[in-house]
Parts: structure tokens; C-alpha cells; sequence
């Protein structure tokens, strides 16, 4: 166990986390060039596209250094707010972390607010610097900052490039003289974190942990504590490229195991696998049932597919557990489900995901947090879906959820990031200088104002360079209405939400401009309305098309015109049939983005 | 029955809106005429013997040919078709061909109809869509056609042209029913690819018409026409009673036409087919005894019911639901009516007798209801 070492990587998007880790591969010959597909560690096309990492992932490689062979275990984590108790999870799954800062861009809250989680845990942090070949790299000043927040020496900073692979020697030196051994009894009662499961369509679901104490043996009867049910351990096995089985796993490493599990439900991110004949005492503290933030209706667009696409989801699910659903129906939109999700990030990953995988072409309705509205008679609903809402004069308050955010800019992007808050309704709750000229803002914010299109604007205000992060904090009373838009009298429960008192005339001025862009003209006018019950208060109307005639058939020539109207009909099988007024599919999503 | 088109690809000049083929190049003249008149030895068959009600020598410019080319191209016409019943003879020209003796030519070769490409009585117009004529030689030219004897006259307008008011084109269609003709054709201008007219829109050197100003233009033509005394017979064609262009008819009432040229197309009712655009490649092909000068398309009975859908909805007889049913089956009958539904109650389409058809209010927008009621 001396001889192993268990670490992560905690890095902002972009600064180079995946490709640093495929250079530590390389060099410790786990991955010989020809397998060495760019970024090893991000497997879904989906990951590679967007350059950021979904799911968590591990990897062990072998290290010789002075005369000794090293175990290393690296953990990968997601990198993305919308997933930062996974994140926390495979950082208690470790002894140490790697702190990867891009050279030329400095820290974000992102890396921050992970960096704290480690510390947290007693993680020995190694600070690198990365992409110190860049042009517009700033090493002195970066490595400032990291001082500033770690409190460490300047030389303990690694300087690096993952594309040059400069000073990768260095990192993997380090981690084998820095990083303490794990602790732990191989022979006491067996104890093992789950840190990750992934869905394999032929084997069922593969659960990632760390043996914390005992040993695990392929045969074993072992229980998972949280959901209590017992498996067989068909096969285990430490993690390289690929699987590799082996008999037993002790206290101290890293490995997977196989026992048939057909759902990843039974495999909860942070539960405890012990064995059924001598079981631990208690589980690894720091569990959490994962709730979803964030919920949406996802309909499909031909009503007949329905059935498909719960199959579909289903799917989905058996290797994405925190994605929920129950199915609901709408009197717009007819069959769908409502799903929740784990932050915006990930409701957009499942909709492509259902396009990509399985071919699913999907409406998602306007999405909204879960609020909890406590009746006149007394009892507690937890709603998450406007049109749950018991009628207005049987509420006797509503609470929302809010979170604590965090966000790092440049101080030249100050004043109008806390405009952007306050109209957000963010009470600021402190404001640090990291450095120089680099400021934290600490906010405490409604999760439905940054739901929709905070981070976007975040991003653009601050050119890119904010960096934003947050986590739940609690549930406040808020005065919330229900705007409801109605498309020529008839209200569409899917583009209805539940808003602010404060925000409802601009929300709904906005959602009637915003649709008058999205529909197209109709035979017939089309009036667009806002309202709060029978309120009306906003309006806008479409004028019907005047003229829609084609002129001439050139000299007999039928054919060109024919396809000309077929095409017309084809446009029109993408939009969904609201009453009588013809939606496009993107409307849904669309109209509450700002421009 | 049946049609016969011809197609002249030649013209002096090429107007702006134009993507039609056309050739300004008039060098291969002899070798076109050649290749026409092979093409009907070629595909003397297609009519099926049929006898042919009409003939139209359309274009391009047909004027641009001489009365001795024409005489050349329509004697073996009706050497190759059975052509003993013609009963109508178009001819289309423009207004600066026209002379004393080229209609008394027209004449001699049995036409007995002529389409006048006048487009505008406007100068101004005429300039900025690039029409060789002025509006004083198409007034002249029409004169000239009926002291000629052909009494059977067309005029082609248009409208929403760019800089076009409504009352510009009240001028116009003043002007037109002044010349007492016994048939006007009006197409809304539309920007094809390529043409010098949409370079000049995206461009920004000029602006189009609004959609608005467009259907008011729209509605002042049926106002003044029918109040003049023609009928809105088909969405862009106005006839006085009795005066519809048979030719035009045979589009839309499933006649087997067969179109000869560069271009041309052909209807023998289980397929469609065009030949090629390209003169120069046509002459080529045709007169080498190559039979690859045209592209098919083979209807299904979805394609044939979207045909029957989109031509007969365009004319004023609409379409008659009882053929409807015994042409196209049940199912496709069904399929028809219950996508009407929602245009009969909103009185788009209305039914009379057993015929569907477009009311006045569904006509400005026939596109939609059309491409509604096909099968996609």
C-alpha cells in the first residue's frame, strides 16, 4: 500500500486537464501511441466535442522511480458546476490532487471552489502551472495568484506543458514524493467508495471505487449500504485502458467491479460496498441521494412516439442515474415526461444525447426549479411543473431554492457583473481580491434566476473571462406568480413558468416579443399574450400572411412547382400544432433566451 | 386530345428577372430547327396518336425567327402529329417584332393567337427589368396584331416590380383594358437564382416590394379586371367568356402534351420529363441520334395526386371531388377532405356542387393550402 497513489486533477475547462493526463499516460507507457486517441480519458463523442468531461473516470499506471514500482491511480473528475457532488466523491477518493492553472489565464471559480473541496479532505495539493509555452502566458503573475490562495512556495509550483510535455517528469517526481500513501486496514472489515459507475450493454453496470479498508475477492457476497441490496462480485478488476480482472483488491487501490447489475439506480455515486458476511460498522460518511435542480418537460414531436422515446430515456438512465423522470402530459404538447436534471448543462446533454443515440427529435419545454408551496390547510407540495401549482388562493406561501455563487473575474468586469446579479436578484454577500487585479464575488441568488441564461451572459459581459460556480443553499419564501402565454386565446401549459412578482411584466413583454420573432405568419392572425390568472399584460399580434402564390407554371413545368409546395409541407412537419396556430419546435427553448 | 409545345431558346436581349432558358447567341439557329424537327421524328409515338387540339411556340422569342423558320418548324410538326384539328395556334412575341408584315406572315401559317410580352406600360419599368421594347411600341404593336386580323390577343404584365406603386400599376392595368384584349396573363414577380434582378435586390441596389404593397397589387388586378369583364380563370390568367387559353387549360386537366426544344417539358400521365436546358448541348445530342437529351420522373399515385391537388386548385373550375375519388382511391380522397377541413370552416377553400376550390379570400394564399393538402 506504501507504494500507492491516488490522485486527481481539478482544472477550469480548457486548461488543459485532459490533455496534461494523456501526457502522463505516455510517459508511464499505460497507453502506447497508436491507442493514444487525443484525450484518452474523455470516451463519449459528446465529451470530446465539447471538450469537457461528463462522466468520471479512473485510470491506473504503473511508475518506477528509484529503483521502486509505483502504483498511481488517477481519478478523473467532471468539470462542470452541474456536477460538482460527483466531483466531491472522487476527490474523497484520493490523497492528493494535481491543481492544473492555465498560464495565461490565471484561476477560476471553478478550480477554486473544487480546490477548497480537496483541501476539505486533506488532500496534498500540487500546484502546476500549464501552458507556460503559450505567448500569452504569465507565469510570474499566476503563480502569484496560486501563492496567494494556497499559501505555498513559489518553487513548489511545477511549471509545464501538456502539449510539449515539458516538466510532465517533474509532476509524476512529485506525486510519488509529495502525495501521502492511502491509509487502511486490509484486513479489517471491507469498506470501498463508489466514486463513478458506467453502463456497459453487455455486462450491466460497472461500479468505480476505492478500497478505504479490507479486501475485496472476485467471488465475494458483498452489500451495498444505501440501497442495502447484496450481489455476487462476478469480476473485479483495476483499471488501464481497458478492464483488467484480478482475483483480489485491498485497502489502499482502485478498482471496478462487475456483478450484474442491470440499472445504474442500484449504483449510487458515494455508497459503501461491504461484505454481507462481515460487514463495516458504518458507511463512508458523505453520501447523498443526487436531486435533481433543475426540471423540464421533453415531449416528442409526433405524438406516436411516445412509447419510443420512454424507451429511450429509460436507456439514458440505466448509465445516467441522475436523470429522473415521470411521465406527464400537456395540454399542448400531449404525452412526454418530466425530467429533472442536474443543472442546464446537463438537460442539454440529454437532449442530444436522445437525438444522437437514439435518433429522438424532442420539444423541451421552458425548464424551472423544484419550489415548495406550503397551503392555507397546511400541507407541504413540492411543485416542479407550473402547472402543478394549486390555485393561488389556496397558497399560503411559496419557498424557493437558493444557491450561494461564486464569481471570479477581472476587476474591469465588476460593475457590470453586479448588475447582471442584482437584476437577478442576487444579494451580495462578500467580494474578495485573489490578486492584483482578480476579485471573488460571493452571491447568494434564486437557482431559477441563473437557470436559464445567467451563465451565458456572464460569459459574454465578462468576455469570456468570469468564471462562475455555485452550490444549494437552502429554500426562501418568495413571491412567485405563474405567467401564463396564450397563443390566440387558448394558454399553452408548456410556455407557462412560474416567475417573480417583480420580473413578470418584463419576463412577459419579453416571451410575446420573443414569440412574435419565432412564429412564423399564418393564414390568419395570431394574437400573443401575457397573463397572471385572468390579467392580461402584454400582447402581440402576428398578422396573417396576405399573399402566399406562386405565379407561373413555366411552360408545363408542374414538377418544380410541386416540389417547391412539398418542400412548404415538409417545413411545416417540424412545427408543433397548437390549437390552430403552428409552433416551431424551437420556440420552446428559445423564447425565454435574451438576446 | 392533346398539346404540343415548342420551345424558340432565342432572344435579342435577356430580361433582368429572367432564369428561363435562353439563348442571346443566335449562331446555331439553323442546326436548333434541324434538331426540333428530328426530335419529333424521335418521339412521334409520345402522343400516342392522339390528335392535337393545340400548339404553342413559345420562349425565349419565338419572333425572333422568320416566317419561313416557323413555316419550316410547323410544317413537320403536322407532318409527324396528326394536327388536322388544331384549334388554337399561339404564338408568343414581343412587342418590337411586330411589324404589318410579320403578323400577316403569322397569318399565313394558321395562327390563330398571339402572346404579347408587354410586362409594363411603364418606361421607367420596362428599363429596370430590361425589356428591349418601350411602352408606345406595345400600344403600337397590339394596334398592329388586330387591323392584321388576329383578334385572339394575350398580354403579359407584371407586378411588384422594384420601384412599382399601386398606382403605377393601376396605370398598367388602365392601359390594358383600354387595348380591349381578349386575355391578359399577370405574374407576380418573383427573384429567381442567378438572375441579374436578385443580385441587384441582395445587392441593395434595389428594393423589392413588400408583401403588403404586393397583395394589394394583387387584389387591384382582380378589382379592375372583373370589373371589366374578364374572369380570374386560373390563378395568373383573366379571360374574357369564352376566351381561356385552351393550351394553358391542358396543364391542368391531365391533357398528354408533349414539349419539343431546348427546356421543354412533357406530361404523358404516368411520368414527366424535360429535356436539357442547354442549347448547344441539345443540338448536339439530338442530331448525333443520342437518347439522353431529358430526365424523367415517373409519378406515383402520391405524385399524381399532388399534381391534380396543385393544378386544379389553381383554376377557378377547382377540382372535382368526384374524379377526385375515382382517380386517386379512397384513401387519398379521405386524406384530401380531412386536411381541408380547417380551410372550408375558416373559408379558405369552399365546396359547391362536388367541386373544392379556392374562395377569393384563399386564393392570396394558395401556396399554403396547396402544399396543406398534399401528401408529403
Amino acid at each position: 500500500m506504501k507504494n500507492i497513489r491516488n490522485f486527481c486533477i481539478i482544472a477550469h475547462i480548457d486548461h488543459g486537464k485532459s490533455t496534461l493526463a494523456d501526457r502522463l499516460l505516455e510517459l508511464t507507457k499505460t497507453v502506447i501511441g497508436k491507442d493514444l486517441q487525443a484525450q484518452v480519458l474523455d470516451n463519449m463523442d459528446l465529451e470530446r466535442e465539447r471538450g469537457i468531461t461528463i462522466k468520471s473516470h479512473a485510470i491506473q499506471m504503473d511508475y518506477n522511480y528509484n529503483g521502486e514500482k509505483y502504483t498511481l491511480n488517477l481519478i478523473d473528475t467532471p468539470g462542470h458546476v452541474d456536477f460538482s457532488y460527483e466531483v466531491s466523491r472522487s476527490i474523497a477518493a484520493c490523497e492528493g490532487a494535481l491543481l492544473v492553472v492555465d498560464a495565461s489565464q490565471g484561476i477560476q471559480a471553478q478550480t477554486i471552489s473544487n480546490l477548497y473541496m480537496a483541501i476539505e479532505h486533506d488532500l496534498e495539493i500540487i500546484p502546476i502551472l500549464n501552458k507556460i509555452d503559450l505567448p500569452g502566458a504569465m507565469p510570474e503573475e499566476v503563480e502569484d495568484q496560486i501563492i496567494d490562495l494556497l499559501g505555498c512556495k513559489r518553487e513548489e509550483i511545477i511549471r509545464a506543458s501538456g502539449k510539449t510535455g515539458d516538466g510532465v517528469d517533474l509532476i509524476l517526481k512529485a506525486i510519488v514524493e509529495r502525495i501521502k500513501p492511502p491509509v487502511g486496514d486490509p484486513d479489517a472489515p471491507l469498506q470501498c467508495l463508489i466514486f463513478d459507475s458506467v453502463f456497459n450493454s453487455f455486462r450491466g453496470i460497472i461500479a468505480y471505487f476505492k478500497v478505504v479498508n479490507g479486501t475485496m475477492k472476485s467471488g465475494d457476497l458483498v452489500k451495498f449500504a444505501a440501497t442495502g441490496k447484496e450481489y455476487l462480485a462476478d469480476e473485479i478488476g483495476i483499471l488501464r485502458l481497458d478492464m483488467e480482472p484480478r482475483k483480489s483488491i485491498s485497502a489502499g487501490n482502485v478498482g471496478y467491479i462487475i456483478s450484474g447489475i442491470k440499472t445504474s439506480r442500484e449504483v449510487k455515486v458515494g455508497d459503501t460496498i461491504t461484505h454481507v458476511q462481515r460487514p463495516c460498522e458504518k458507511a463512508i460518511a458523505g453520501f447523498e441521494e443526487v436531486k435533481p435542480m433543475v426540471f423540464a418537460g421533453v415531449y416528442p414531436i409526433e405524438t406516436e412516439d411516445f412509447e419510443n422515446l420512454r424507451a429511450s430515456i429509460e436507456k439514458l438512465q440505466l448509465n445516467d442515474a441522475s436523470l429522473t423522470f415521470q411521465p406527464e402530459s400537456s395540454l399542448a404538447l400531449g404525452f412526454g415526461f418530466r425530467c429533472g436534471f442536474l443543472g442546464m448543462l446537463h438537460m442539454e446533454i440529454i437532449q442530444e444525447r436522445l437525438d444522437r443515440e437514439f435518433n429522438m427529435d424532442v420539444i423541451t419545454t421552458v425548464p424551472n426549479v423544484q419550489y415548495r408551496v406550503y397551503t392555507k390547510k397546511g400541507d407541504i407540495v413540492e411543485v416542479h411543473n407550473p402547472s402543478g401549482l394549486p390555485d393561488q388562493t389556496l397558497i399560503d406561501k411559496i419557498e424557493e431554492p437558493y444557491i450561494r455563487a461564486s464569481v471570479i473575474t477581472s476587476t474591469d468586469y465588476i460593475g457590470s457583473i453586479m448588475t447582471l446579479c442584482l437584476g437577478k436578484r442576487g444579494e451580495l454577500v462578500k467580494q474578495d481580491y485573489i490578486s492584483g487585479n482578480r476579485v471573488e464575488l460571493i452571491y447568494n441568488m434564486p437557482l431559477a434566476e441563473i437557470v436559464f441564461d445567467f451563465y451565458d451572459r456572464l460569459k459574454s459581459i465578462s468576455k469570456g473571462y468570469a468564471s462562475f460556480d455555485y452550490h444549494p443553499e437552502g429554500m426562501r419564501e418568495s413571491k412567485l406568480v405563474k405567467l401564463d402565454v396564450l397563443l390566440n386565446g387558448e394558454p399553452v401549459d408548456a410556455l407557462s413558468t412560474l416567475t417573480h412578482i417583480d420580473n413578470a411584466y418584463g419576463l412577459g413583454k419579453h416571451m410575446c416579443e420573443k414569440l412574435k420573432e419565432l412564429i412564423p405568419r399564418q393564414q390568419f392572425d395570431i394574437a400573443i399574450q401575457a397573463a397572471i390568472g385572468a390579467k392580461v399584460i402584454s400582447r402581440e399580434t402576428i398578422k396573417a400572411v396576405r399573399k402566399d402564390v406562386t405565379a407561373k407554371c413555366y411552360g408545363g413545368d408542374i414538377s418544380r412547382k410541386r416540389k417547391l409546395l412539398e418542400k412548404q409541407k415538409q417545413g411545416k412537419k417540424r412545427m408543433k400544432q397548437i390549437g390552430s396556430v403552428e409552433v416551431p419546435q424551437k420556440a420552446f427553448l428559445e423564447v425565454l433566451k435574451l438576446d | 386530345m392533346s398539346a404540343l409545345y415548342i420551345h424558340i431558346p432565342y432572344c435579342a436581349s435577356r430580361c433582368a428577372y429572367c432564369a428561363f432558358y435562353s439563348s442571346t447567341f443566335e449562331g446555331n439557329r439553323k442546326d436548333y430547327i434541324e434538331a426540333l424537327c428530328r426530335e419529333m421524328d424521335l418521339r412521334k409515338e409520345y402522343l400516342k396518336g392522339e390528335s392535337v387540339r393545340t400548339i404553342y411556340l413559345g420562349g425565349g422569342t419565338p419572333s425572333q425567327l422568320t416566317i419561313g423558320e416557323l413555316e419550316a418548324i410547323l410544317n413537320h410538326a403536322c407532318s409527324v402529329f396528326d394536327c388536322s384539328s388544331v384549334e388554337e395556334l399561339t404564338v408568343e412575341v414581343n412587342p418590337d417584332d411586330v411589324t404589318d408584315e410579320y403578323v400577316q406572315g403569322l397569318r399565313s401559317l394558321s395562327v390563330n393567337r398571339i402572346s404579347i410580352g408587354i410586362q409594363s406600360f411603364h418606361d421607367d419599368e420596362l428599363k429596370t427589368i430590361n425589356r428591349r421594347h418601350s411602352a408606345a411600341q406595345a400600344i403600337e404593336a397590339v394596334a398592329c396584331i388586330k387591323r392584321n386580323g388576329i383578334t385572339n390577343v394575350s398580354i403579359d404584365l407584371m407586378y411588384g416590380l422594384p420601384g412599382q406603386t399601386l398606382d403605377l400599376w393601376r396605370d398598367n392595368l388602365q392601359q390594358t383594358i383600354q387595348l380591349e384584349v381578349p386575355h391578359v396573363s399577370a405574374y407576380s414577380l418573383t427573384y429567381e437564382e442567378g438572375t441579374r434582378l436578385t443580385r441587384l435586390v441582395s445587392g441593395g441596389e434595389l428594393k423589392p416590394v413588400d408583401e403588403d404593397t404586393c397583395a394589394d397589387m394583387f387584389s387591384l388586378l382582380r378589382e379592375q379586371l372583373s370589373a371589366a369583364g374578364y374572369v380570374q380563370y386560373e390563378i395568373s390568367n383573366f379571360a374574357k367568356p369564352g376566351m381561356e387559353s385552351k393550351h394553358n387549360s391542358s396543364y391542368w386537366n391531365e391533357t398528354l402534351y408533349i414539349g419539343l426544344g431546348a427546356s421543354a417539358h412533357s406530361f404523358n400521365r404516368d411520368s414527366r420529363q424535360w429535356n436539357i436546358s442547354n442549347t448547344r448541348v441539345y443540338i448536339e445530342k439530338v442530331l448525333s441520334g443520342a437518347n439522353d437529351f431529358f430526365e424523367v420522373e415517373h409519378l406515383d399515385l402520391d405524385t399524381r395526386y399532388n399534381d391534380y391537388v396543385m393544378t386544379t386548385l389553381r383554376t377557378r373550375k377547382g377540382m372535382d371531388r368526384a374524379h377526385l375519388k375515382s382517380a386517386f382511391g379512397e384513401t387519398l380522397y379521405s386524406y384530401c377532405m380531412e386536411n381541408a377541413k380547417s380551410f372550408l370552416s375558416n373559408g379558405l377553400l369552399e365546396i359547391e356542387a362536388d367541386t373544392l376550390r379556392l374562395t377569393e379570400k384563399g386564393i392570396f394564399v394558395s401556396d399554403g393550402i396547396m402544399s396543406e393538402l398534399m401528401k408529403v
